[in-house]
């Protein structure tokens, strides 16, 4: 007979890995107020907030990258958006030939490590003549954005039921009207989501971005800079906080948005 | 006398969507050609680009690339200084494999059959969430945690068991003067950092494992023991596989952690990586990027008739 209380070294073990996943971060937020700026010491010596004003005030070369970062990332969401939401209605419609080729190529991208995808593209700009620009980041970064547009617009085309938009065609809309007034409302909340969530891949990706950027420094460059020649620790942290804000509260807003699926219309059946 | 049905007028819109159902081929193809257009050329473009680039070869005295083509530069890869990286990394891949799996099945096995309600949410956002937090604020946070002043060494000092880490470190190939500068720092941050990528695919698959054949498991007399190596397993195999895939793959392609973290040995992705910056060698860069993807492409191929699409 099973039981079906779990057995406690089982349930020890399983709340023991997610602290182990969640613990560590903690202690990026601890350290953003340390005294001491020099070593890692722990317990750190004394707490101050002093880092956050230093942070804003004194560190003129945190803005530009920042500014750089959600430029590319607003840019590289935009057109993932676009083309993500394309090949969504594309794969969900038909059965067609090379389809399978077809998903295989959009999740190629994050499938292969991100170091490949970095040195194609900066062979590609070699070999083109290409120079370093805002937007030779804009093309790695929505080349990998798609991918997670197209699986949010997938997965609610998937639920939503065909039936819909027949109904929709048969009271007399064009394709089109059927696009704006059933479609669109339909996908909304989970091209929002997608978007956000590309937004925070975008605004976080280094490993593909040192290739693509040349001279120039996102706010994940400027941190691994940081990383490798540290100058006032505790500010790498404030900057790490904001980091992590930019990328926390997308995710979460992204889960409560496609959440379960009862919103989505046509369930009924 | 007949009236003919009252139909609105017909415009351009009315016509085109008449054409698409005609021809739902013309819809799919005007669907498909932006998306198609982009990865066509932006990616495929670019793996071609790199695929050239890797059967170039540079001069060695005047530093320029030199567009003939050879197998010469693949030929540096066989180098022992070259080789020695391959092996590294692909251990390394490995080991960080190994050790995701048995982290990731308590936490996976107890979100698929235990969990249930706020406690599912719980779970499922609790792996969701260091998934996709940045990951440069992970690494980050590893090295507060291994550095020598670090809080480890400090609870280690506190439990006087400060001994267990001066004994890691102190084994040959993991030697360093922190967890922080040996390869076992390396190796724990990536397991970290990989470790959801494992959890994922692994509940996918235990969740679609049926309860009536765990019962007819134990109605047939088999010990927990036996129903988890004859049934459980076999059954979430492919799962295990799917998320190996991401932990190999990630891990293969890397060049971040074994940078900040670590005794600064090379991977193939720091190799990448410096060999296209500062040694402008962009040739042999592109000969060592393309080993991964043969890599994965028989991996990806073994993974395949072991069914672990299907748990994706």
């Amino acid at each position: 007979m099973r039981s079906d209380r779990s057995p406690l070294s089982l349930r020890a073990a399983a709340i023991g890995g997610l602290l182990f996943l969640h613990l560590p971060i903690l202690l990026i937020f601890l350290y953003a107020f340390t005294t001491e700026e020099r070593s890692f010491q722990f317990p750190p010596p004394g707490l101050t907030t002093r880092w956050f004003a230093t942070a804003w005030f004194d560190r003129p070369d945190i803005w530009p990258p920042l500014y750089l970062s959600l430029k590319v990332a607003a840019i590289s969401t935009s057109i993932a958006l676009v083309l993500g939401t394309l090949v969504a209605a594309a794969m969900t419609r038909t059965a067609f030939f090379g389809r399978d080729q077809i998903s295989l190529l959009i999740l190629l991208p994050i499938a292969l490590p991100g170091v490949i995808t970095g040195m194609a593209l900066r062979s590609a700009f070699g070999i083109m003549d290409i120079p370093f620009s805002t937007w030779t980041i804009v093309l790695g970064h929505a080349t990998f954005c798609i991918v997670i547009v197209f699986n949010n617009a997938v997965a609610r085309m998937r639920r939503l039921s065909g039936g819909i938009m027949e109904a929709s065609a048969d009271l007399g809309a064009n394709g089109f009207q059927t696009l704006r007034y059933i479609l669109l409302p339909n996908l909304g909340s989970a091209l929002l989501a997608g978007g956000m969530l590309a937004f925070a891949l975008s605004f976080d990706e280094v490993i593909v971005t040192t290739f693509t950027a040349g001279q120039q420094s996102t706010l994940p460059i400027w941190m691994l800079n940081e990383l490798v020649r540290p100058r006032q620790r505790p500010v790498t942290n404030v900057v790490a906080i904001v980091v992590f804000a930019a990328t926390f509260f997308p995710i979460l807003a992204a889960y409560y948005l496609t959440r379960g699926g009862s919103e989505t219309a046509g369930m009924g059946k | 006398m007949t009236q003919s049905a009252i139909l609105p007028a017909k415009g351009p819109a009315d016509r085109l969507t008449a054409l698409f159902w005609r021809h739902p081929r013309v819809l799919l193809a005007l669907l498909l050609t932006p998306p198609l257009l982009w990865l066509g050329v932006v990616y495929l473009g670019s793996l071609a680009a790199l695929l050239l680039q890797s059967f170039y070869s540079i001069d060695e005295f005047s530093g320029v690339v030199r567009q003939e083509f050879t197998l010469k530069t693949y030929g540096e890869l066989l180098r022992p200084s070259n080789f020695d990286i391959l092996v590294r990394t692909v251990s390394m891949a490995a080991a960080v494999t190994l050790a995701c799996a048995v982290l990731a099945f308590p936490i996976a096995y107890y979100a698929a059959r235990y969990a249930r309600g706020h406690w599912k949410a719980a779970f499922y956002l609790g792996v969701m969430l260091p998934l996709w937090s940045s990951y440069l604020v992970k690494v980050y946070a590893w090295k507060l945690i291994l550095a020598k002043e670090g809080i480890l060494g400090w609870a280690a000092a506190q439990t006087h068991t400060s001994w267990i880490i001066d004994g890691l470190l102190s084994i040959p190939g993991l030697e360093g003067s922190s967890l922080s500068t040996s390869p076992l720092g390396t190796f724990m941050v990536f397991v970290y950092i990989w470790l959801p990528y494992m959890i994922l695919p692994m509940q996918a698959a235990l969740e679609r494992v049926p309860n009536s054949m765990l019962e007819a498991s134990a109605d047939l007399g088999a010990t927990r023991a036996q129903t988890f190596r004859t049934v459980i397993l076999p059954l979430a195999l492919p799962g295990v596989i799917a998320g190996s895939i991401f932990t190999f793959s990630l891990t293969l392609g890397d060049y971040i952690i074994p940078q900040i973290i670590g005794n600064s040995a090379n991977f193939i992705g720091m190799a990448v990586y410096q060999l296209q910056g500062t040694a402008g060698n962009i040739p042999l860069a592109a000969a060592f990027a393309v080993v991964p993807i043969l890599i994965m492409l028989v991996y990806l191929g073994l993974a395949r008739r072991m069914g672990a699409f299907d748990a994706l």
